[in-house]
Protein backbone atom coordinates (compact mmCIF):
# COMPACT_ATOMS: atom_id res chain seq x y z
CA UNK A 1 0.00 0.00 0.00
CA UNK A 2 1.34 3.75 -0.96
CA UNK A 3 0.03 5.30 1.61
CA UNK A 4 1.73 2.93 4.57
CA UNK A 5 5.20 3.18 2.63
CA UNK A 6 4.84 6.86 2.91
CA UNK A 7 3.94 7.09 6.10
CA UNK A 8 7.12 4.82 7.28
CA UNK A 9 9.29 7.12 5.41
CA UNK A 10 7.99 9.85 6.98
CA UNK A 11 7.55 9.00 10.54
CA UNK A 12 11.23 7.71 9.59
CA UNK A 13 12.52 11.28 8.32
CA UNK A 14 10.86 13.14 11.39
CA UNK A 15 11.94 10.81 14.29
CA UNK A 16 15.73 10.69 12.97
CA UNK A 17 15.97 13.83 12.19
CA UNK A 18 14.90 14.67 15.79
CA UNK A 19 17.63 12.17 17.37
CA UNK A 20 20.18 13.55 15.28
CA UNK A 21 19.21 17.12 16.82
CA UNK A 22 19.81 15.87 19.98
CA UNK A 23 23.14 14.54 19.03
CA UNK A 24 24.27 17.19 17.37
CA UNK A 25 25.93 20.06 19.35
CA UNK A 26 26.19 23.00 16.41
CA UNK A 27 22.74 25.15 17.09
CA UNK A 28 23.03 25.84 13.55
CA UNK A 29 22.37 22.28 12.94
CA UNK A 30 19.99 21.91 15.08
CA UNK A 31 17.75 23.80 13.32
CA UNK A 32 18.54 22.70 9.76
CA UNK A 33 17.59 19.32 11.92
CA UNK A 34 14.57 20.88 12.59
CA UNK A 35 13.45 21.85 9.62
CA UNK A 36 13.80 18.44 8.06
CA UNK A 37 11.76 16.97 10.95
CA UNK A 38 8.88 19.70 10.90
CA UNK A 39 8.33 19.32 6.61
CA UNK A 40 8.31 15.54 7.45
CA UNK A 41 5.47 16.16 10.02
CA UNK A 42 3.80 18.47 7.50
CA UNK A 43 3.82 15.61 4.87
CA UNK A 44 2.03 13.24 7.71
CA UNK A 45 -0.47 15.74 8.34
CA UNK A 46 -1.22 15.73 4.72
CA UNK A 47 -1.52 11.95 4.99
CA UNK A 48 -4.05 12.06 7.63
CA UNK A 49 -6.15 14.15 5.57
CA UNK A 50 -5.25 17.47 6.52
CA UNK A 51 -3.87 19.62 3.82
CA UNK A 52 -4.73 23.04 5.19
CA UNK A 53 -3.02 21.88 8.28
CA UNK A 54 -0.05 20.45 6.03
CA UNK A 55 0.44 23.53 4.09
CA UNK A 56 0.32 26.01 7.71
CA UNK A 57 2.91 23.35 9.08
CA UNK A 58 5.32 24.19 6.55
CA UNK A 59 5.02 27.76 6.36
CA UNK A 60 4.83 28.57 9.87
CA UNK A 61 6.98 26.40 10.95
CA UNK A 62 9.64 25.13 8.88
CA UNK A 63 9.19 28.97 7.60
CA UNK A 64 8.66 31.67 9.50
CA UNK A 65 9.74 30.32 13.34
CA UNK A 66 13.08 28.41 11.86
CA UNK A 67 13.70 31.78 10.30
CA UNK A 68 13.74 33.30 14.26
CA UNK A 69 15.32 30.61 15.19
CA UNK A 70 18.01 31.08 12.23
CA UNK A 71 18.02 34.59 13.61
CA UNK A 72 19.11 34.26 17.13
CA UNK A 73 21.94 32.05 16.48
CA UNK A 74 23.49 34.52 13.96
CA UNK A 75 23.09 37.00 16.38
CA UNK A 76 24.36 35.01 19.13
CA UNK A 77 26.95 33.97 16.99
CA UNK A 78 28.62 30.93 19.34
CA UNK A 79 32.49 30.42 18.41
CA UNK A 80 32.10 27.28 19.52
CA UNK A 81 29.50 24.51 20.52
CA UNK A 82 28.41 23.55 24.10
CA UNK A 83 30.92 21.21 25.71
CA UNK A 84 29.64 17.70 27.15
CA UNK A 85 30.61 18.55 30.60
CA UNK A 86 27.22 17.60 32.42
CA UNK A 87 27.53 15.01 34.92
CA UNK A 88 26.89 11.34 33.98
CA UNK A 89 23.84 10.62 36.21
CA UNK A 90 21.62 13.73 35.14
CA UNK A 91 22.07 11.76 31.59
CA UNK A 92 21.03 8.60 32.80
CA UNK A 93 18.20 9.98 35.18
CA UNK A 94 16.68 11.38 32.30
CA UNK A 95 17.25 8.54 30.03
CA UNK A 96 15.30 6.87 32.74
CA UNK A 97 12.64 9.18 33.14
CA UNK A 98 12.30 9.41 29.34
CA UNK A 99 11.45 5.70 29.01
CA UNK A 100 9.17 5.92 31.74
CA UNK A 101 7.16 8.51 30.50
CA UNK A 102 7.39 6.77 27.14
CA UNK A 103 6.05 3.17 28.22
CA UNK A 104 3.81 5.48 30.52
CA UNK A 105 2.24 7.15 27.10
CA UNK A 106 2.26 4.02 25.33
CA UNK A 107 0.08 2.23 27.85
CA UNK A 108 -2.43 5.44 27.30
CA UNK A 109 -2.80 4.81 23.91
CA UNK A 110 -2.91 0.91 23.90
CA UNK A 111 -6.57 1.05 23.23
CA UNK A 112 -6.62 2.40 19.67
CA UNK A 113 -4.80 -0.67 18.07
CA UNK A 114 -6.96 -3.36 20.20
CA UNK A 115 -10.24 -1.58 19.74
CA UNK A 116 -10.44 -2.28 16.06
CA UNK A 117 -11.47 0.85 14.71
CA UNK A 118 -11.91 1.16 10.85
CA UNK A 119 -9.24 3.44 9.68
CA UNK A 120 -10.66 7.04 8.28
CA UNK A 121 -12.00 6.72 5.03
CA UNK A 122 -13.11 10.12 4.65
CA UNK A 123 -12.59 12.57 2.07
CA UNK A 124 -9.53 15.46 2.98
CA UNK A 125 -11.56 18.84 4.69
CA UNK A 126 -9.96 21.05 2.46
CA UNK A 127 -9.06 24.79 3.44
CA UNK A 128 -12.44 25.99 2.08
CA UNK A 129 -14.34 24.07 4.58
CA UNK A 130 -11.66 24.75 7.29
CA UNK A 131 -12.00 28.79 6.56
CA UNK A 132 -15.63 28.66 6.71
CA UNK A 133 -15.67 26.84 9.88
CA UNK A 134 -12.87 29.16 11.51
CA UNK A 135 -14.96 32.60 10.86
CA UNK A 136 -18.28 31.44 12.17
CA UNK A 137 -17.93 29.05 14.97
CA UNK A 138 -14.43 30.18 15.97
CA UNK A 139 -14.51 33.16 15.40
CA UNK A 140 -13.88 34.87 18.92
CA UNK A 141 -11.07 32.43 19.62
CA UNK A 142 -9.69 33.82 16.16
CA UNK A 143 -9.76 37.21 17.06
CA UNK A 144 -8.51 36.43 21.03
CA UNK A 145 -5.53 35.01 18.78
CA UNK A 146 -4.80 38.05 16.68
CA UNK A 147 -4.89 40.25 20.52
CA UNK A 148 -2.18 37.39 21.56
CA UNK A 149 0.08 38.14 18.57
CA UNK A 150 0.05 41.68 19.17
CA UNK A 151 0.77 40.96 22.71
CA UNK A 152 3.61 38.55 22.05
CA UNK A 153 4.89 41.32 18.99
CA UNK A 154 4.82 44.23 22.05
CA UNK A 155 6.71 41.88 24.19
CA UNK A 156 9.35 40.98 22.00
CA UNK A 157 10.35 44.10 20.72
CA UNK A 158 10.64 45.23 24.19
CA UNK A 159 12.60 42.83 25.78
CA UNK A 160 14.82 42.99 23.05
CA UNK A 161 15.61 46.24 21.74
CA UNK A 162 18.65 48.02 23.19
CA UNK A 163 18.18 50.17 26.50
CA UNK A 164 20.36 52.99 25.50
CA UNK A 165 17.99 55.97 25.80
CA UNK A 166 18.43 55.83 29.97
CA UNK B 1 -5.01 4.27 4.55
CA UNK B 2 -3.07 3.68 7.79
CA UNK B 3 -4.73 3.44 11.07
CA UNK B 4 -4.70 6.12 13.50
CA UNK B 5 -3.07 4.00 16.13
CA UNK B 6 0.53 3.96 14.11
CA UNK B 7 0.15 8.16 13.86
CA UNK B 8 -0.35 8.01 17.50
CA UNK B 9 2.78 5.45 18.12
CA UNK B 10 4.82 8.06 16.39
CA UNK B 11 3.27 10.87 18.38
CA UNK B 12 4.03 9.13 21.39
CA UNK B 13 7.66 8.52 20.50
CA UNK B 14 8.57 12.15 19.15
CA UNK B 15 6.72 13.49 22.21
CA UNK B 16 9.04 11.39 25.01
CA UNK B 17 12.22 12.46 22.02
CA UNK B 18 11.20 16.13 22.65
CA UNK B 19 11.66 15.45 26.78
CA UNK B 20 14.33 13.52 26.58
CA UNK B 21 15.92 16.71 24.59
CA UNK B 22 14.97 19.47 26.57
CA UNK B 23 16.45 17.49 29.38
CA UNK B 24 19.68 16.21 28.15
CA UNK B 25 20.62 19.41 26.32
CA UNK B 26 22.26 22.31 28.37
CA UNK B 27 21.73 25.62 25.27
CA UNK B 28 18.59 27.50 25.71
CA UNK B 29 17.77 27.65 21.81
CA UNK B 30 17.90 23.60 21.66
CA UNK B 31 15.93 23.01 24.53
CA UNK B 32 13.19 25.70 23.06
CA UNK B 33 13.79 23.41 19.94
CA UNK B 34 12.74 20.07 21.71
CA UNK B 35 9.55 22.19 23.36
CA UNK B 36 8.75 22.59 19.35
CA UNK B 37 8.99 19.40 18.68
CA UNK B 38 6.47 18.06 21.85
CA UNK B 39 4.22 20.75 20.46
CA UNK B 40 3.96 19.35 17.27
CA UNK B 41 3.99 15.73 18.62
CA UNK B 42 0.86 16.59 19.74
CA UNK B 43 -0.70 18.22 17.09
CA UNK B 44 -0.13 15.16 15.38
CA UNK B 45 -1.82 13.34 18.22
CA UNK B 46 -5.09 15.86 17.66
CA UNK B 47 -5.31 14.88 13.66
CA UNK B 48 -5.16 11.19 14.16
CA UNK B 49 -7.83 11.05 16.15
CA UNK B 50 -10.04 12.77 14.65
CA UNK B 51 -12.07 11.55 11.82
CA UNK B 52 -15.66 12.75 9.87
CA UNK B 53 -16.34 16.15 10.18
CA UNK B 54 -14.22 16.61 12.97
CA UNK B 55 -11.22 16.69 11.08
CA UNK B 56 -11.90 20.03 10.12
CA UNK B 57 -12.29 21.43 13.64
CA UNK B 58 -9.45 19.41 14.21
CA UNK B 59 -7.40 21.25 11.82
CA UNK B 60 -8.75 24.88 13.27
CA UNK B 61 -7.24 23.45 16.74
CA UNK B 62 -4.05 22.95 15.10
CA UNK B 63 -3.67 25.92 13.66
CA UNK B 64 -4.30 27.66 17.20
CA UNK B 65 -1.63 25.78 18.74
CA UNK B 66 0.71 26.82 15.75
CA UNK B 67 -0.42 30.36 16.52
CA UNK B 68 0.18 30.34 19.87
CA UNK B 69 3.74 28.68 19.47
CA UNK B 70 4.92 31.21 16.89
CA UNK B 71 4.13 34.02 19.48
CA UNK B 72 5.86 31.69 21.88
CA UNK B 73 9.01 31.64 20.06
CA UNK B 74 9.08 35.20 19.09
CA UNK B 75 8.99 36.06 23.09
CA UNK B 76 11.30 33.38 23.69
CA UNK B 77 13.67 34.14 21.23
CA UNK B 78 13.35 37.53 22.54
CA UNK B 79 14.27 36.48 26.14
CA UNK B 80 17.12 34.06 24.93
CA UNK B 81 18.72 36.93 23.36
CA UNK B 82 18.55 39.37 26.66
CA UNK B 83 20.00 36.31 28.59
CA UNK B 84 22.67 35.90 25.98
CA UNK B 85 23.33 39.99 26.20
CA UNK B 86 23.63 39.83 29.88
CA UNK B 87 25.61 37.02 30.34
CA UNK B 88 27.30 36.09 27.25
CA UNK B 89 26.36 32.74 27.32
CA UNK B 90 23.20 30.82 26.53
CA UNK B 91 24.13 27.71 28.98
CA UNK B 92 21.48 26.99 31.26
CA UNK B 93 24.66 26.10 33.81
CA UNK B 94 25.65 29.44 33.55
CA UNK B 95 22.10 30.80 34.41
CA UNK B 96 21.76 29.16 37.96
CA UNK B 97 20.93 32.44 40.27
CA UNK B 98 18.00 34.26 38.89
CA UNK B 99 18.85 37.73 39.94
CA UNK B 100 19.15 40.26 37.46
Amino acid sequence: MTADWMFFVLAAVSAGAVLAMMISKNQAYNALFLVLAFAAMGGLFGLLGAPFAAAVQVLIYAGAIMVLFIFVIMMINLRTGVPPDRKRWTLGLAGVMALVLLAELGFAIRGVFSAGRPPAEDAAAGPEAVGKLLFTKYLYPFEITSILILAALVGAIVLAKKRDET
Amino acid sequence: MTPPGWFLALSVLLFALGTIGFFVKRDLLTQFMSVEVMLNAANLAFLALARGPAKTDAQIIVFFVMTVAAAEAAVGMAIILLVFRRRRSIKTEDLRDLKG
